[in-house]
């Protein structure tokens, strides 16, 4: 995209240096952790070693004696204010702390407050709770047992563990496809648990002041005004008003999700801080996080491809068992429990397809949707790509050729899939083609043919994938009733400089440098002197927050939008400073000149200090603009990526030797930030793909619950990420961008799989589940006679 | 994440420590660089009213060679066995070993005799040790004893050291001419402990035939292991692919690891098997690289 | 349990302060002396967000007592900077967007900072070596790598216009 603006400037396109840094690079960004106001005090939490119990006893005494404990809360000093229960995002309900039993392990299940966080933590052990084992339901498929005991004992009409049921398609007219099929492959694929793991994680400190009946709440999250409101309507029986709620999202060390939900830590520091009139600080240690937090994933999965002997490939169906732990505290938009998974039939033209999705409860812990899925994609394009790779092996057929054969053509775009999406545009075989031109893949394939006579394993996967993002458009998109807007608001001072507000939080994305560059690109100011801010729900517009690679599809588009309506003001004040008329007028570079006669001009910055001193009568002063922006349609980002592996014949090991990620996120803002994205999502594709499972016996015990087991990649463990780009402007937006921070996470890891089965394959190996240990590999090599 | 609360001392001297430890006996433990220990009390799966930290006392840490040894002073960093040019040209093997404990972070505070004393089969250095046939140096309110490193590792956490006794030297013979060892570790990412790891030192013949061999495994069991019986095997042999892989044969039937998230227990008996013949190649690379240069030299 | 009067020189200043045994050096650094900019990322002493320097050696100060800190020498990320001019690896990455969401970050710096002082000129391997026991979810360490590779070209480049004393 060719560059617009100058360097001076600084519009779309330019890689400009963050403006976020100068503040981390010295240590001093402001961390829910690094805040401390007079008299705060500590929470700590007691949780639950069982997966399912009853509480016969919390005893207190030893706690409460340890000097500088201040008070032990359990679910019975919560139920006299009705907070015990909360809702979740799905409209399900959830534990704040319980009265009667816990639902798994690690569950919280009593609070002790302190002057320090030292004696929080020895309060916390002095606690004693006396627990009545019950039985445990891990396992899904048995949770939908006829005769399975039923979790949800609180829900007076359920009698089973069965949550929703969810489908979209055709499917009877699938049927008659896979019934008619010449060729028809089917798989089950699963996808187990996994967690975001930001190196920051989970806190607050609540503030609630007695006098003003004002509550702060500093909060790790993604989302403060949904926060904001949700408290108002749970709390406003206790006196909590919305406007006197003020939540500060801060500077935030991660979220990929994690920080979206309402965490039974938050609310208990909200009561903790209401009752004793002080601050109170809770943040959570690691294996808390890891343990009680939100999860993402969890996905059974079992995807069927029908086709043409010629490859053509005709029908589509996926069913899925979704393990939702014991509540449904997934962050989905509210009609669409099982997100959008119904992108599942991918890039492809699939003429039929039917999706449906069943989800259980369990004794795990809540949630769902996090871990940078783009609102389950991830699950989607994992079992698209696989069971695409799975047909190609069937068929003896290229994978690459295959791909290529079923691709939605350009031309075909907008494209309306036949579960109801209408993708905004794509490329689909520019992006492949190019990343096997950039990696070279006539000449690994011949690379792997001689490696393959020599015993030697090598593979290459390719991952097409299409991504949806941008929620979205107010017809179908909304949380707990809010729809799904996004905002901005923008104010310039009389001597031109600007300050944006906006109702995203960035959590490491760059805004304050992106939405900056944005400004700039439309008023020519320079991003330099646009002072970017969000996260305080006091000042910035309402809007929904930042997850599922949103906030450039609607905040980015926002941005926009107020700036021409801007530059439509600014217009009128400079025909007026110009004695011209309106039409009479051009646009260019940060000022208006009269046609015909461009000495005739004036800067955005002359106009902005007229807008103050010599406004035309009649005219409001001032220079401003706020738009919610209603998304007309999600935008589909797209890519194609291609793995190399080769493998350890001894120990199993896989060792991505290289890995080039083809991105088409449409019009970049500012190409060195999307490349960042790109790797991170890249390692946190390659992270659940080999390494990363929480897991859970069959008495609910976590196995991963720590950094010890939780399998984080280093460094040495990343492979050094290759990047490129095509550029397909989504049509609908306002200057043709796409999101882009989840696809490498939605694309990588069938990439990955794809690439170890490929060196598998000539073995009859068709499909191996994540993370794909050395040890699974292992077994398949002595299992085929050919380990070391 | 915070420990309980314990007493510290921090004694100047040998004497004061052991005093310190005379004093609380089982109510007191050794900080030598805390990585093992600190991790420990800050879950709470340990606990102590007492922690003696001897990181103030001189002496401690060095890294020479006298007489017939090489002698590693207790509190010596695994850092600076990793850059140590003496042990990377004596005993590649514990420079091996060095470099894959845990992370260059821990290591940078992390002892060699913290390392032995913590009796955790799946610490690196306990297998290193008994293939070099060791000797710790332990010392007491009544002196200095030396332990034969086939009689330190007692049990699962448990070593031959007293409640009131300090891990204070390795003695670590010197290894013959035409010597080489090396160790291989498999680990599911750096800083993890390893799912299989084998440390292996071999001297050979003037024909080339293997004269002394020490094979020893790391968690494969409740204590490092001692693959015996494929030292026994290829004491006399000339060191061929199949010798090799009988020996590494025998060292993988000598493991007992136990089943846990890196693997079940016959994946880790065969990574056993596999890393010893990986460590036995590495270790014959090295001491034929030390044979030609001696035989450079007699020329 | 009794507590220890300790003195730490932080960033080349002596600070005082009474402290119980238990007390982490990261809870030392962070709530008694108040430098916010170390940061704690796990319990089991794997992420390295709490990376500091200790006798100029880059130590997980989460697992460090502050009392084994005493009479020793800390430096931490805010004092990387000096008289208000950026550390060559601050700038590095700034320069390579080194950084996200920036709370491995301080970590990084110090044990990038630690890394050169010994290592002038590392490869990309000796890099990723010696960042393996710092933790980042954003960035995918690519450009942590380059971050080092410029702080090292900055480093270098600034020895070589250092004024020669007079032959």
């Amino acid at each position: 995209m060719a560059l617009k603006t100058t360097a001076e400037v600084c519009g779309m396109g330019h890689s400009m240096k963050r403006k976020e840094d100068p503040r981390f690079i010295r240590g001093q960004g402001h961390y829910v952790d690094d805040i401390k106001l007079p008299g705060m005090v500590h929470l700590d939490i007691v949780r639950s070693p069982y997966a399912h119990a009853k509480i016969k006893a919390i005893h207190t005494e030893k706690a409460l004696a340890i000097p500088g404990v201040l008070a032990v809360i359990t679910g019975e000093t919560l139920a006299q204010f009705n907070l015990h229960w909360m809702p979740t995002l799905m409209s399900d309900t959830q534990m704040v702390l319980p009265v009667e039993k816990v639902m798994y392990q690690a569950q919280e299940v009593a609070a002790v407050i302190a002057t320090d966080r030292y004696i929080a933590a020895d309060g916390v052990e002095a606690v004693e709770v006396e627990y009545e084992p019950l039985p445990v339901v891990v396992d899904p498929r048995k949770a939908l047992e006829p005769g399975a005991p039923v979790l949800r004992t609180d829900k007076k009409d359920k009698h089973d563990n069965h949550i929703f049921h969810w489908e979209a398609g055709d499917r009877a007219a699938t049927e008659r496809a896979f019934a008619e099929a010449e060729v028809k492959v089917k798989e089950d694929i699963y996808i187990p648990r996994i967690h975001v793991a930001s190196i920051e994680t989970c806190g607050c400190v609540a503030d609630f002041d007695r006098a003003m009946g004002h509550l702060t709440v500093y909060m790790t999250t993604q989302a403060p005004h949904a926060i904001r409101t949700v408290f108002a309507l749970v709390a406003g029986h206790v006196g909590l008003s919305e406007e006197k709620i003020r939540i500060v999202s801060p500077d935030i060390g991660g979220g990929f999700g994690g920080k979206v939900p309402v965490y039974p830590g938050y609310v208990i520091a909200v009561a903790a801080s209401v009752v004793l009139g002080k601050p109170v600080k809770w943040i959570e240690d690691r294996m808390e996080n890891l343990q009680a937090d939100s999860f993402a994933r969890d996905y059974h999965m079992t995807a069927e491809l029908a086709a043409k002997r010629d490859g053509t490939m005709t029908a589509l169906r996926i069913k899925t068992l979704a393990d939702h732990g014991y509540a449904d505290a997934a962050a989905n938009p509210s009609k669409f429990p099982a997100g959008l998974f119904s992108i599942c039939t991918g890039s492809y033209d699939l003429k039929h397809a039917f999706t449906e999705v069943d989800a259980a409860y369990t004794n795990k812990p809540p949630g769902g949707i996090a871990y940078r899925c783009s609102f389950r994609v991830t699950e989607a394009v994992h079992a698209i790509e696989r069971i695409t790779d799975v047909l190609a092996q069937e068929l003896a057929m290229d994978p690459a050729a295959l791909r290529m054969k079923n691709f939605i053509q350009p031309d075909q775009f907008p494209y309306k899939s036949v579960l109801g999406w209408e993708y905004d545009s794509g490329n689909y075989p520019a992006a492949l083609a190019l990343a096997m031109k950039t990696i070279g893949y006539d000449e690994l394939r011949r690379e792997q043919a001689e490696k393959r006579q020599r015993g030697e394993l090598m593979g290459i996967g390719i991952s097409s994938f299409t991504e949806i993002v941008g929620a979205g458009p107010s017809k179908d998109f909304d949380i707990l009733g809010i729809k799904m807007f996004d905002s901005a608001e923008i104010r310039i001072h009389p001597t031109g400089k600007v300050i944006a507000r906006f109702g995203t939080k960035s959590q490491g994305q760059g805004h304050e440098t992106t939405y900056a560059q944005i400004v700039a690109e439309e008023l020519g100011i320079p991003a330099a002197h646009v002072q970017v801010e969000e996260g305080d729900t006091d000042t910035a517009p309402y809007g929904l927050g930042t997850y599922a690679s949103r906030s450039t599809p609607t905040s980015g588009a926002a941005c926009a939008v107020a700036a021409r309506k801007i530059r439509e003001k600014a217009k009128k004040i400079a025909a007026y400073l110009l004695e011209a008329s309106e039409e009479d007028l051009e646009w260019e570079n940060g000022k208006f000149f009269v046609k015909g006669a461009p000495q005739k001009a004036k800067t955005i910055q002359e106009i902005a200090f007229a807008a103050y001193t010599n406004h035309p009568p009649g005219m409001e002063a001032g220079l401003e603009a706020v738009d919610y922006y209603d998304p007309p349609n999600l935008t589909f980002p797209f890519g194609s990526y291609i793995c190399v592996v080769d493998i350890d014949r001894g120990t199993g090991a896989v060792k991505i030797r290289r890995f080039l990620a083809v991105d088409d996120c449409g019009n970049i803002i500012n190409p060195m930030i999307v490349d960042g994205q790109i790797h991170g999502g890249l390692s946190m594709g390659m992270a659940p793909a080999l390494l990363e499972e929480i897991s859970y016996d069959e008495n609910g015990n976590i196995s991963g619950g720590s950094f010890m087991d939780y399998l984080v990649p280093t460094a040495m463990e990343t492979p050094s990420w290759e990047t490129a780009k095509t550029v397909t402007p989504s049509p609908h937006h306002p200057f043709g961008a796409k999101g882009v921070g989840e696809s490498a996470t939605v694309g990588a890891p069938p990439a990955i799989v794809n690439a170890v089965v490929d060196a598998l394959a000539h073995l009859g190996v068709r499909h191996i589940d994540i993370p794909i240990t050395p040890e699974k590999v292992w077994n398949i090599l002595k299992e085929k006679g050919v380990a070391e | 994440m915070i420990p309980a609360a314990f007493d510290y001392h921090a004694p100047g001297t040998l004497e004061e420590a052991l005093a310190l430890l005379a004093e609380h006996r089982d109510d007191a433990k050794v900080l030598s660089g805390g990585q093992s220990l600190l991790p420990l009390l800050k879950l709470r799966l340990g606990s102590t009213g007492h922690l003696i930290d001897i990181g103030r006392i001189p002496g401690l840490e060095y890294i020479t060679e006298e007489g017939g040894s090489l002698k590693i002073g207790g509190r010596t960093r695994e850092a600076e066995l990793e850059r140590s040019e003496l042990i990377r040209a004596k005993l590649p093997l514990l420079a091996d070993t060095a470099a894959v404990i845990a992370d260059p972070l821990v290591r940078n505070l992390a002892t060699v005799g913290g390392n032995l004393a913590h009796g955790d089969p799946a610490n690196d250095h306990p297998a290193a040790m008994l293939a070099l046939r060791a000797e710790v140096v332990a010392t007491g309110p009544r002196g200095t004893r030396t332990i034969p490193i086939d009689e330190f590792f007692v049990g699962l956490f448990t070593t031959a050291l007293d409640a009131g006794e300090i891990l204070t030297e390795i003695r670590i013979p010197q290894p013959p001419p035409l010597s080489g060892g090396a160790y291989e570790k498999l680990e599911r990412k750096v800083g993890d402990f390893a799912t299989a790891a084998a440390a292996v030192q071999i001297t050979l013949g003037a024909n080339g035939e293997v004269v002394a061999a020490g094979i020893a495994l790391t968690n494969a069991g409740p204590t490092p292991v001692r693959a015996a019986e494929a030292e026994r095997y290829l004491v006399g042999k000339q060191p061929s692919a199949e010798a090799i892989a009988e020996a590494a044969r025998l060292a993988g039937a000598a493991a007992s690891p136990s089943a846990d998230r890196r693997g079940k227990v016959e994946y880790k008996r065969e990574m056993s098997r596999v890393l010893t013949a990986r460590a036995l190649r590495r270790a014959l690379q090295r001491a034929t690289r030390a044979t030609r240069a001696a035989r450079a030299k007699e020329q | 349990m009794a507590k220890h009067r300790i003195r730490v020189k932080v960033q080349g200043t002596e600070r005082e302060a009474e402290v119980e045994s238990r007390l982490l050096l990261v809870h030392f650094l962070r709530e008694v002396l108040g430098l916010t900019g170390t940061h704690i990322g796990c319990d089991t002493t794997h992420c390295g967000a709490c990376t500091v320097l200790l006798d100029g050696q880059p130590v997980k100060s989460c697992t460090v007592l502050a009392v084994q800190a005493d009479g020793r020498e800390v430096l931490t990320v805010e004092g990387l900077e000096r008289d208000g001019k950026l550390h060559p690896i601050q700038d590095g990455f700034w320069q390579e967007h080194g950084l996200q969401c920036g709370f491995c970050t301080p970590g990084m710096l110090i044990t990038g900072y630690a890394l050169l002082q010994r290592n002038a000129n590392p490869s990309e391997a000796e890099i990723r070596q010696a960042i393996s026991g710092n933790l980042c979810r954003c960035t995918g360490y690519v450009n942590i790598v380059k971050a080092v590779q410029h702080a090292a070209a900055a480093v270098n480049a600034g020895k070589q216009q250092r004024p020669t004393t007079a032959a």
